[in-house]
């Protein structure tokens, strides 16, 4: 794709992202949306750039705040607004809600509501990957606080031990709930424990868009051509709270006001006047663009049935197949 | 009829299922050696260290990338050493494994055979002894089986890798080397969830799985003479549990023994005894009894851990007692 051309449709993926997490907020406050919900508004440009590379049959796992990894890996958004809302419409039926999104046809093998969980299932993808010899990747993602579980530890010394298709993306977005990384470790530059473990690292900027999409191109290749893990950390800001109604009192203002002078989409578009030539009105016509997908997606979720009763315990077993 | 280990039974079943499915992927600390006690002795030569993997000691990983290697279309068998390590491995079994299928709306299949081996034998003390089915079947989307004999090992072990969710498959140590008719090349899978009647009986229901199963019919077949007829039942599936075979013994006999070698409070007698009186309650003749392991870690010195396993000289003293008790008799 020429150069303004992929500028273009990577602007679009930011604000299909941030359009859908600023709808499921207004939903969670108005009732429509319940439940336990972690939004990653100011987190877009990790997600976009990453998945921009992946096929359908990659795999992508995420964790408890992976609406967005879910829509970038290109994720019908109408199924994942009325997963997120309880709906029988919903890519799960209703039975995974917000943590535990599930879009097989997208590729996007699972998120997870336990922190770091979703790092060894990650492995299992990339196995399978490596096995069945059709250059697939798998990438999974997870935030700073998971860079001090077991499995995260256990994980990077097996995918860089077996050479496994694997990119990991750590989300660095500084806190933990309300506590500071500096408070959970001395190490943190996540990327320090991948080089431990024999496995190339970066860290970047991952508020700019370019740079994650940059290095996660090299990532990917890497990891298709069979060469083993890669680790990319990526430094970023969630702008809301750590889930919804979070007063996040933990916070300084004036780090907010820091943040959202880097907010990804802001500072890819200003990018993108000058070096693709975007304009305002194109701009514009994009944004609007992604919030009216965005709006059928939440009517489409407020109109749809919700799981009948009887739904309640089916599915605890798969029959045989 | 030939005869072989229950051992000997496990590895023929998983060789068959490897040759037959390309899919099937073993994986574990040493297995591509055999194993620490040689269960799956020859199957890395037979199909390469590339199916039969051998792992570092990390238990949570390795049962993490088996159920992702399942989500996406595997069928691996993960062998967790000793039961007692399964709790390194809870959260991926538990919170994952057991919950895809479900959360996922049925995008998701697992099919995950965990094989671990359990009991008391060899003096090896609290962390190396335990039976710990119970928590596992306490965990809906899991199934849990175990064979007290060689043809259902095999029988299960194939059962277990051809169904499409996760399945704990528990060798009881104490059998490996126990030797019986050998099911034969190709044989049948064994239902996953259906219970065994290994004997008839008019007077008392015997209930039990594994290892305890042996000492049963042992017991069975000294009480006859002295007019107790009992009846054996080996449960082989723990969840889901075949209570169509359990309550239809019970209401022919009305008498009810579990026996178990787990610890005495919230097993799976338990659960069979709720089950058992909410079904057949006005046919029982007396209350359901219960025959376990102290409720206390095992000991390791061989002058204590006899204590913690019900044998044919317990099971006989229970029977003996309900009908002492009640002044009922065969
Ligand atoms: C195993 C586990 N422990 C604790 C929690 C509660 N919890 C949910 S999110 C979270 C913080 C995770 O921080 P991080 O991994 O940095 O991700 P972020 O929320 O910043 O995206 C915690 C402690 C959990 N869900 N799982």
């Amino acid at each position: 794709m020429p150069e303004a051309a992929l500028h273009r449709e990577l602007l679009a993926r930011m604000w299909l992202n941030r359009a859908f997490e600023e709808k499921v907020s207004e939903l969670y406050a108005s009732r429509v949306i319940t439940g336990l919900l972690h939004l990653a508004i100011g987190q877009e440009a990790v997600a976009v750039g990453a998945c921009s590379h992946l096929r359908t049959d990659d795999w992508v796992l995420g964790g408890h705040r992976s609406h967005g990894h879910a829509v970038a890996k290109g994720a019908d958004v109408k199924r994942l607004m009325a997963e997120i809302a309880g709906r029988a419409t919903g890519y799960c039926g209703g039975k995974g809600g917000s943590m535990h999104l599930v879009a097989m046809d997208a590729g996007f093998v699972t998120a997870t509501g336990v922190v770091g969980g979703q790092i060894p299932l990650a492995l299992g993808a990339a196995f399978a990957a490596k096995e069945g010899g059709r250059q697939q990747v798998a990438v999974v993602f997870f935030g700073d606080g998971a860079g001090q579980s077991g499995a995260f530890h256990e994980s990077l010394n097996i995918a860089s031990l077996w050479r496994l298709p694997l990119v990991f993306v750590c989300e660095n977005n500084g806190y933990a709930e309300f506590t500071p990384l500096s408070a959970h470790t001395l190490v943190e530059r996540l990327a320090r424990h991948a080089e431990t473990y024999g496995m190339p690292a970066h860290t970047l900027d991952g508020n700019d868009l370019l740079a994650v999409h940059d290095a996660m191109g090299k990532a990917v290749s890497q990891a298709r051509a069979g060469k083993g893990p890669v680790f990319v950390e990526c430094l970023t800001h969630r702008m809301r709270g750590h889930y919804e109604g979070d007063p996040a009192k933990y916070r300084e203002l004036s780090q907010l006001a820091e943040w959202k002078e880097k907010d990804p989409i802001a500072r890819f578009a200003r990018m993108i006047e000058t070096r693709s030539g975007l304009t305002a009105a194109e701009h514009g016509a994009i944004e609007a663009d992604a919030r009216a997908r965005i709006e059928d997606a939440a009517q489409f979720a407020i109109a749809s049935p919700w799981p009948d009763a009887d739904e309640a315990d089916t599915q605890v077993s798969a029959g045989h197949g | 009829m030939a005869e072989q280990s229950l051992l000997e039974a496990i590895r023929e079943g998983l060789h068959e299922e490897m040759a037959r499915d390309p899919a099937v992927y073993m994986l574990g600390e040493d297995v591509a050696l055999g194993g620490p006690f040689g269960v799956t002795a020859g199957l890395a030569e037979a199909f390469g260290t590339q199916r039969v993997v051998n792992t570092p000691i990390s238990e949570g990983a390795v049962m993490g990338l088996a159920i992702g290697a399942a989500a996406v279309g595997l069928r691996p068998v993960i062998e967790i050493m000793f039961i007692d390590f399964i709790t390194l491995a809870m959260d991926q079994l538990v919170n994952h494994a057991a919950k895809l299928h479900y959360m996922s709306g049925g995008q998701l299949k697992i099919p995950l055979t965990v094989r671990v081996q359990c009991g008391i034998s060899g003096n090896m003390g609290a962390q190396h002894s335990q039976s710990l089915e119970a928590w596992l079947a306490h965990v809906p989307g899991l199934k849990v089986v175990t064979p007290s004999c060689p043809a259902d090992a095999k029988g299960l072990i194939k059962a277990a890798i051809r169904d499409d969710n996760p399945v704990v498959f528990i060798e009881h140590r104490g059998l490996y080397w126990a030797r019986g008719e050998a099911a034969g090349a190709g044989a049948a899978v064994t239902p996953i969830g259906e219970a065994a009647v290994l004997r008839e009986g008019e007077h008392i229901t015997i209930a039990t799985f594994g290892r305890q199963v042996a000492a049963a019919l042992e017991a069975a077949a000294e009480l006859a003479p002295q007019g107790i007829s009992a009846e054996v039942i080996d449960l082989r599936s723990l969840q889901p549990l075949d209570m169509d075979t359990l309550v239809e013994s019970v209401r022919k006999t009305g008498r009810l023994l579990v026996v178990h070698e787990a610890v005495s409070e919230g097993g799976i007698g338990a659960e069979i005894a709720m089950r058992v009186q909410q079904a057949a309650f006005y046919d029982l003749d007396g209350p359901i009894l219960r025959l376990a392991a102290p409720f206390s870690p095992i000991p390791a010195s061989s002058a204590l851990d006899r204590f913690f396993v019900p044998g044919k000289a317990e099971i006989l003293r229970a029977v003996r007692g309900a009908f002492r008790r009640q002044g009922a008799g065969g």
